[in-house]
């Protein structure tokens, strides 16, 4: 029987022929991840256990990106205690304020990760690099320590659903879209312990970002992972930015799927998830008559450059509708500068939006955008489990960037226009 | 290892969001996290919860965020077991590796009530219901994991290896 993708970065990286579904395996590790929230956990394991060295100051990254700038001195402590172990194991990839940005977005844009990588970090929405071809998973503080320690971890090789992308999305949708309607379909434990592994040849038609988008959610789905193959857009994306070789890995043709689930790309339509569960989604145009008071557009899932255009395209010229408060955060600094230079800045600020520097900070409730009991809003985010945003009375509606712009300008939920 | 106490029941799909709110992680300090386990769903569970009481869920137990607070927290409460349907993979990974008790066992999961007193074997996995007098036997763990949870822990396991 032949192998997924996924089975195959596995098998290379555990020095196996083969592996198969189910096997348990010891991998070894090209990149550990960490955030401030994570990461002074596994320091103060890494220090319990007794280790006193990293495996390779080059394979680890520490972002800091959830509370910071320090949302308060709590905060503060958490990131002075990463910054010295940074500065301790001298770690080349600490992203500090000035240089960090949302770790999924940053890793990518700075060529950290690549095609073909076996990477753990302890985020759940690791399996953001997927997009890359690469095998990425969500781990714990502990498996964040401890891979660390070794630059190894052990994985129960999964099992797969393979979803066959065929057409081209409509103007008005984007990779979130099809990832809220993926999860609407399956259900939030609907591809748990699996690989989500999306091919067939609509995958051409998606952007980068859409794939990023994509393989973000995957973990809303219950997944280990999500993940692309290799193509020309990848390899476009890959080229002069990554700075290890990327290794191309395909499916076999015989490789076992548990499902097969066939998406007609053209058929999307601008998709909500509605309050509490990612997987109560429903068509935009449904709910027209939901009254918003807040709009985010930002995060790992939607924060990148083509976010901000779609926001820009819809939001340029326009005002925010009175009552709704529009933040807007992009995930980088790349992509700050990005929008300061093209104009974007100037022209949310005009529409009446405010514009953050990067950071998690509302998407889980942290800052910079917490709800009232009551309260309701919009966002590019990916969960909207009670009390995320906010107070635990609060509702916290998914959608694409397209999407919440397009509500930001009315007030209610709004389908986003194709242009 | 082997725990008795009050059941809590909580239904399925129950995020790590609820079981420790990200508005507190900006300490990684378990005693105090611990306060603040399950207040968002749960107004009641940290005054009530006593040493070896069990928490009984459903499907996808600690779906959501990877952070390892959320078992920390369950454990830091005194909890001695965690039953459910399933549990969410990053969240069975992590309770694993800081040594917090948890079975599958989907008839358990369904029929044991809140309030009801039940007792565990972890080595077994045998599950008894002394309320109803019900017994249930859970799904065993794989050895390379038992073999974590024997020493430990995930580091304590690397430590011997």
């Amino acid at each position: 029987m032949g192998m997924t993708m996924t089975q195959k970065i596995l098998a290379a990286h555990a020095g196996l022929e083969t592996v198969s579904a189910g096997q348990l395996i010891n991998a070894k590790l090209d990149i550990v991840l960490g955030n401030d929230i994570t990461t002074p956990v596994a320091v103060n394991e890494f220090k319990k256990a007794g280790f006193d060295s990293v495996f390779d100051k080059d394979r680890v990254a520490i972002v800091l990106d959830h509370f910071v700038p320090n949302k308060d001195i709590k905060a503060a402590e958490q990131s002075k205690q990463c910054r010295e172990f940074a500065c301790a194991h001298c770690v080349s990839h600490f992203y500090d304020v000035g240089k960090m940005g949302i770790e999924h977005a940053l890793l990518p844009e700075q060529g950290v990760v690549t095609a073909g990588d076996c990477i753990i970090g302890a985020d759940s929405h690791t399996c953001t690099y997927g997009a890359l071809g690469a095998f990425s998973t969500g781990v714990g503080s502990t498996d964040m320590a401890a891979g660390m320690a070794t630059g190894m971890a052990w994985f129960k090789v999964p099992a797969a659903i393979r979803f066959e992308l065929k057409g081209k999305l409509p103007a008005n949708c984007s990779g979130k879209d099809v990832i809220l309607y993926i999860i609407g379909m399956i259900g939030v434990d609907g591809a748990l312990y699996r690989s989500m592994e999306f091919t067939g040849e609509g995958v051409g038609s998606l952007s980068m970002d859409d794939r990023l988008c994509i393989c973000n959610m995957a973990i809303e789905a219950g997944a280990k992972n999500g993940i692309f193959p290799v193509d020309d857009t990848t390899r476009a994306y890959m080229k002069d930015r990554c700075e290890r070789q990327p290794v191309e890995y395909t499916p076999d043709v015989d490789a076992e799927y548990e499902r097969i689930i066939e998406i007609d790309l053209s058929a999307m339509v601008p998709t909500v998830s509605c309050p509490h569960l990612p997987e109560n989604t429903k068509p935009a145009s449904e709910l027209s008559n939901i009254k918003i008071d807040q709009v985010v557009i930002g995060s790992c899932t939607n924060g990148r450059m083509e976010d901000m255009e779609t926001a820009y395209r819809v939001l340029n010229g326009k005002k925010i509708a009175d009552g709704v408060r529009c933040i807007i955060i992009p995930a980088t600094m790349q992509i700050m500068r990005e929008c300061v230079e093209r104009g974007y800045v100037t022209a949310f600020i005009d529409a009446g939006a405010v514009v953050s520097t990067p950071t998690c900070g509302p998407c889980l409730g942290g800052y910079m955008g917490i709800l009232a009991a009551g309260e309701r809003c919009v966002a590019t985010t990916n969960r909207n489990f009670v009390g995320r945003m906010g107070h635990v009375d609060s509702e916290v509606y998914l959608a694409s960037p397209a999407t919440a712009a397009a509500s930001a300008l009315t007030g209610y939920i709004t389908e986003a226009k194709g242009e | 290892m082997k725990t008795q106490g009050t059941v809590f029941k909580y239904p399925d799909n129950v995020d790590t969001d609820v079981i420790i709110p990200a508005r507190y992680l900006n300490t990684s300090d378990a005693k105090e996290l611990a306060k603040h386990c399950m207040e968002d769903i749960d107004t009641e569970f940290v005054s009530k919860v006593k040493a070896g009481d069990i928490m009984v869920a459903g499907w996808n137990f600690g779906c959501g965020s990877s952070r390892e607070h959320a078992p920390l927290v369950i454990k830091t409460c005194g909890t001695g077991c965690v039953i459910a349907k399933s549990f969410a993979r990053i969240f069975y990974r992590n309770a694993i590796n800081i040594g917090l008790a948890i079975l599958e066992c989907e008839q358990a999961a369904e029929e044991i009530s809140a309030g009801d007193q039940v007792s565990v074997d972890f080595d077994t996995g045998i599950i008894y219901n002394v309320t109803t007098g019900k017994q249930y036997q859970a799904e065993p763990f794989p050895p390379f994991i038992q073999n974590i949870i024997q020493k430990g822990g995930l580091l304590a396991s690397l430590k011997e290896a």
